[in-house]
């Protein structure tokens, strides 16, 4: 029968379950090593050699079979309590190493948090798209609903709808590029890529009659070259207001509230005189713009005007009965105005260094 | 665009003292005259008049000769003797053409000149020059610097000391402004000067009115012969001309009149052609000078006859059009038979003044805005005149201007005016129409007052006679054919009372329904993209043919048959695109020859689709409705534009770092955005291999279906494309029709599914299939199969997730292994229902393609 040695080399005695001495010194031994125990493995070895089958205690229990029947009552007692003793003390013991362990473990696993961890970066939209999306927010908030219409477009919807007379040098004034007749012959196709949205207010007009209140943000086209501030391909939002009894007056509040949403409180506009075909009165619009670089100033935004009666007509609608106002502003300039954008090339050329530049909300 | 000296604004109109031309600039653009630019004094500083007291030529070594002269330029200015006495400046002049006495311009040091040229004392050729002795061309008067400026020789006479800045009008500061199309009014002095006069409320003299009308003797035979007016509009309906006998045409114009026609951006070239000049910029008529020996009455206007041309002043051979109108002369009694100018736009060479000219016919007309723009549209001549022409003339002022030109002609070049006098005079005056007067506050919501619109109207020259109640009769004035109904005289009322009291009132708008469910699906589409690490670029939607052959597309693609610009930027790229994918490959090359590795790009936008057999679109006047068939015609005309969305996967998309390499996009991710976009607008997509669709690779593209119909294609892209467009081996890219792909989806709210909460079930099913069966086909079997068991629908989800293929499943066969998640609405699967699941779906796939269960 081997032994496991006690600790501290003592030599472990086998006291009968009668010897009360005996009894409490093995109870004494295993409550010093359960004390010492440094870990969850010595508590094993612990719990092992103290309740085990072999263990002295083990031993005195089985020895009470043998007891006179007298004795067994006390000796039972006896032994009974001594292991409640080792029990208890190995339980609190393993609480209070697992908690020991628990937290070096925690400790031992610490990583550099620091390290990347932009391992499926996302993308980012273009911010003229983000622009336009959030002019129309502007407009359904409003009460306004957003309107489309195809890019290449007839020249009746770009120009004629909109009052510009054939032979008028409002026409010639678009840049436009027209597109070549289908069958190659140098017949005129009577179709262009559409110079402004406007034809899209037409279109809404004879689509969904009055009253109507529409913003149309989209791709516009002019046969100017790539530099600094010119695209041949750009974006604009226009808005068309058509009701009983709209003057110049809702036109520059509308102006007004629009200013404020994309530019914040302290923007608002005014208009100047101009002249569109398809307004009457025309105006061009300023923005009062507060960061403009070397201090707040007026800076050209946009056209606008009472639309034309003739537009009306050509779109169904009496302007005995109807009024109502158009606008339009470029997407590139609001986007290079509230971003610093100093180049047009950035905003078209497709590099993604520009894009991404946009992550957040703008 | 005009430019406006303010010396010349002032001899219309009363300019307060020390206006500027940015105070100009404020005043007129209140009434709509935009600034364009403002063109700066040409000299500043000290520029005065002196006299040549000494002349002392001393040659130089170099071969010149320089004259050291002593120039009175004032007491004031002269300079202080060491004796503390004054007198005249010491100043080097390399010019001979001029002598003691000679009153001279001179730039005193602390001048600048054009260039910017300071003038400071110096020393030269062994002197100290204090000041230049000026030419024409540095003070930037003319191209003249064959020597230095003589007053006498300019006509002109002033006391020494004089300032030279004002008397050569070299101080003056020029507004440039920009006129908009409806105020051809404004392209001269006396335009601007009335609108000065609106803004500000300064006297205004109408340097046109009133317009002479006494009976003069018939003069130059002229007669109107437009047999084809356009619109009915007669192409001519005034002709005025006056002989001038004796004229120096040729000599040079005087010197304020040169420097005036200099500051409105003209060149001066002779007496004759800069009065008609200076007179059309003053009043606004173009005129023309003629040599009269070289003009043989009756002078005809008419319209051209076919194959006739005609040799214009710039030496270009133009063939003519029967809509071009045309005056010509009848020399030899030949009537009308020799043409001498394209009406309002410019003249023929043959019959201009020149140096033997002696006698001058004067001519102003008054031609067809209409006529006028065409011709000068057709032969791309766009005129000082034409401009004027196409934007509208005053009809009352053709007599006016001729006057105004002979007078230049008697006083500048001693010429003798005849006293008979041409004017044909067909004009209708401007009609007349009615304001409700209510109108201005009704459409600008400022309440004007009756009296008040009155006023304005009045103000800008109209006629108003009472009409009925609350309303007024009014007749534009001739200089204002842009005022033609009532809301052209309600923008006068606003601008002229300030569009600043117009009031600023948010309309309320009837309640919206907001976006539509198409703008939702698009956004959400857009930015499940930008989730799945895609960046989104725009690009411009030009191509060339070349770009099409760098696709791969076969002749035969109808892609390739795109519609054309008639005048493309770029002759290379006359196209539209007829594919996102064309502009999508150029943009990501951009980005990899700018050093990008790794290039996940998406763009949405329109393709151009051909519309090969529709006829052209009608073309339809404005204002008045299209009839139904008309628009359907319009409609039909316009080639289909479908929206797309189409990305690009180049390099990685999961990028290299502290947890390994990274990841390069494969075709895989190309199929995966293009069906998380149809899955995001609710559309189950059905993938098939797809083998011949440019620029995708044959084996590695996927057909995207719904319902049958093709929505776009997506996989790797050809290696030769892929090489084409410098981009990294293996790039993949998906091309969606996304109004298609919107048009299929399902607009019925979503109905959703109970969550069940009994226990799952999970069955795994590993069947060997032949190897050319699409995995696809094999799920859509399983699903099928485990549908039809006896234990009903209780597939919750099946997940292919291993495909083996080798010695334990044969050869030209594979395993494809299926995990099924099984779970019934009601109650928990017994044992014998998962297996009857199990072996359904084995039967299925069983019936389908001799599928078994893997050992």
């Amino acid at each position: 029968m081997s032994q496991t040695p006690a600790p501290d080399g003592a030599t472990p005695s086998h006291p009968s379950p009668l010897d009360e001495p005996g009894i409490t010194a093995v109870v004494e031994a295993a409550l010093v090593q359960i004390a010492g125990a440094g870990d969850l493995d010595e508590l094993k070895s612990a719990r092992i050699a103290h309740t085990g089958e072999r263990s002295a205690l083990a031993l005195a229990n089985r020895a009470i079979g043998g007891l006179a029947p007298a004795d067994k009552g006390a000796a039972g007692r006896l032994v009974g309590q001594a292991r409640a003793a080792i029990t208890g003390a190995i339980a609190e013991r393993q609480v209070v190493l697992e908690a020991e362990r628990d937290a070096r473990v925690l400790v031992e696993e610490t990583l550099d948090v620091t390290l990347p961890v932009d391992r499926h970066p996302r993308g980012a939209r273009h911010p003229l798209q983000t622009l336009q999306e959030r002019v129309a927010d502007v407009f359904v908030a409003m009460g306004w609903e957003i309107a489309e219409g195809p890019e290449l477009e007839a020249e009746w919807f770009n120009f004629d709808a909109l009052n510009f007379g054939v032979d008028h040098p409002a026409r010639q004034m678009q840049d436009t590029f027209y597109v070549a007749s289908p069958d190659g012959s140098d017949e005129p196709s009577n179709l262009v890529l559409r110079t402004h949205t406007s034809p899209v207010q037409a279109r809404s007009l004879l689509e969904r009659g009055v009253p109507v209140y529409i913003a149309c943000p989209g791709k516009v086209f002019r046969t100017d070259e790539l530099d600094a501030t010119h695209t041949p391909v750009f974006h604009q939002v226009e808005g068309l207001a058509i009701d009983r009894g709209l003057t110049m007056a809702h036109l520059k509040g509308t102006l007004d509230h629009f200013a404020k949403a994309m530019f914040g409180p302290d923007a608002r506009t005014r208009l100047r005189p101009s002249y569109f075909p398809f307004t009457e009165p025309s105006a061009e619009m300023d923005l009062w713009f507060p960061q403009k670089k070397g201090g707040p100033g007026w800076i050209e935004w946009g056209g606008c005007g009472m639309v034309n009666p003739n537009v009306l007509r050509a779109c169904g609608v009496d302007p005995e009965e109807y009024s109502g106002f158009a606008f339009g502003m470029g997407i590139e300039r609001t986007l290079m105005l509230r971003h610093g954008i100093g180049l047009m090339h950035d905003m078209v050329e497709g590099d993604v260094r520009f894009s991404t530049q946009f992550q957040a909300v703008i | 665009m005009p430019r406006v000296p303010l010396s010349w604004l002032g001899e219309h109109v009363e300019l307060p003292a020390g206006l500027t031309a940015e105070q100009l600039a404020a005043d007129l653009v209140r009434v709509g005259l935009e600034e364009e630019a403002i063109h700066g004094a040409a000299v500043t500083g000290p520029l005065v008049v002196g006299r040549v007291v000494e002349r002392t030529p001393e040659p130089q070594k170099n071969g010149k000769t320089i004259n050291w002269c002593r120039v009175d330029v004032g007491e004031e200015h002269n300079e202080t003797r060491e004796d503390g006495s004054r007198g005249p400046r010491g100043i080097v002049c390399g010019a001979h053409n001029f002598d003691v006495g000679d009153h001279v311009v001179v730039a005193l040091p602390g001048a600048v000149l054009p260039g910017p040229f300071p003038i400071a004392s110096r020393k030269t050729y062994g002197h100290v020059s204090d000041g230049m002795i000026c030419s024409q061309r540095e003070l930037g008067l003319g191209d003249d610097h064959a020597g230095i400026i003589v007053l006498a020789d300019l006509g002109l006479d002033a006391p020494v000391g004089t300032d030279a800045l004002e008397l050569l009008g070299l101080g003056d500061e020029v507004l440039e402004i920009n006129v908009t199309p409806d105020r051809g009014y404004c392209f001269s002095m006396r335009g601007v000067a009335r609108e000065f006069a609106h803004s500000t409320g300064a006297a205004f003299t109408d340097p046109a009115l009133p317009e002479p009308t006494d009976e003069r003797p018939a003069g130059f035979g002229v007669e109107l012969d437009d047999e084809a007016p356009i619109h009915g509009v007669p192409g001519v309906d005034r002709f005025v001309a006056q002989v001038v006998r004796g004229v120096r045409a040729d000599v040079p114009s005087p010197a304020w009149l040169q420097r005036r026609l200099q500051q409105a951006g003209m060149r001066a070239i002779s007496l004759a052609v800069d009065a008609t000049n200076y007179v059309m910029l003053d009043l606004g008529q173009p005129l023309h000078a003629y040599d009269l020996d070289r003009v043989a009455e009756p002078i005809v206007v008419r319209r051209a006859v076919p194959g006739e041309s005609i040799r214009t002043l710039d030496d270009q051979v133009r063939t003519l059009d029967p809509q071009d109108l045309l005056v010509t002369d009848s020399p030899a009694g030949a009537r009308a038979s020799r043409i001498i100018g394209l009406a309002g736009v410019m003249g023929g060479g043959d019959s201009e003044v020149g140096p033997q000219t002696t006698d001058v016919l004067v001519e102003a007309a008054h031609w067809d805005p209409v006529t006028v723009a065409r011709t000068a549209r057709r032969h791309k001549l766009p005129s000082e005149a034409a401009k004027r022409y196409e934007r509208g003339v005053d009809p009352r002022l053709p007599r006016v201007a001729v006057q105004a030109v002979v007078d230049l002609l008697v006083e500048y070049g001693g010429g003798v005016p005849d006293d008979a006098l041409t004017d044909v005079d067909r004009t209708v005056a401007p009609a007349s129409f009615v304001l409700d007067l209510d109108l201005p506050a009704r459409l600008v919501g400022v309440p004007y007052a009756h009296d008040e619109v009155r006023e304005v109207l009045t103000a800008i020259g109209c006629t108003l006679e009472d009409g009925a109640a609350g309303t007024v009769v009014v007749t534009p004035p001739s200089w204002r054919p842009d005022l033609a109904v009532p809301v052209d005289l309600v923008e006068e009322i606003a601008r002229l009372r300030g569009y600043d009291a117009i009031p600023s009132i948010v309309p309320p708008a009837p309640a919206g329904l907001g976006l539509t469910w198409e703008q939702r699906a698009r956004r959400a589409a857009a930015e499940a993209l930008v989730g799945a690490g895609l960046v989104e670029v725009l690009s411009y939607p030009f191509v060339g043919a070349d770009q099409l052959d760098a696709l791969g597309l076969p002749d035969d693609d109808e892609r390739r048959r795109a519609v054309r610009l008639a005048n493309p930027l770029s002759d290379a790229q006359p196209l539209m695109r007829t594919d996102l994918l064309v502009t999508l490959l150029d943009t990501a090359r951009r980005n990899v020859g700018r050093g990008a590795s790794d290039v996940c790009v998406f763009e949405v936008g329109l393709v151009t689709l051909p519309n090969v057999d529709a006829p052209p679109a009608p073309s339809l006047p404005g204002a008045v409705r299209p009839s139904p068939d008309e628009l359907a015609a319009i409609e039909a005309a316009v080639p289909p534009q479908p929206r797309h969305v189409a990305g690009l996967l180049a390099g990685r998309l999961e990028p290299a770092g502290v947890w390994g390499p990274g990841r390069r996009a494969d075709h895989r991710d190309a199929i995966a955005a293009a069906l998380l976009v149809a899955r995001v607008v609710g559309v189950d997509a059905e993938v098939s291999a797809e083998r011949e669709r440019a620029p995708f690779h044959p084996g590695r593209t996927a057909r995207l279906t719904v319902a049958g119909h093709v929505v776009g294609y997506a996989g790797e892209l050809h290696p030769n494309v892929v090489a084409a467009h410098d981009l990294p081996p293996r790039s993949a890219a998906f091309d969606l029709d996304l109004d298609a792909l919107l048009a299929a989806a399902p607009r019925d709210a979503h109905q959703a599914r109970a969550i069940s909460t009994f226990p799952v079930a999970k069955e795994d099913v590993a069947l060997v299939v032949p190897s050319d069966v699409p995995a696809a086909d094999v799920l859509a079997a399983v699903r099928v199969g485990a549908a039809a068991s006896t234990a009903g629908d209780v597939v919750e989800d099946v997940r292919l997730f291993d495909v083996y293929e080798g010695e334990q499943v044969g050869p030209g066969h594979r395993s494809l292994a299926f995990a099924l998640r099984l779970r019934a609405a009601d109650r928990t699967l017994t044992a014998d229902e998962t297996a009857a699941v199990r072996e359904a779906v084995v039967a299925e796939a069983a019936r389908r393609f001799g599928a078994t269960l893997r050992a």
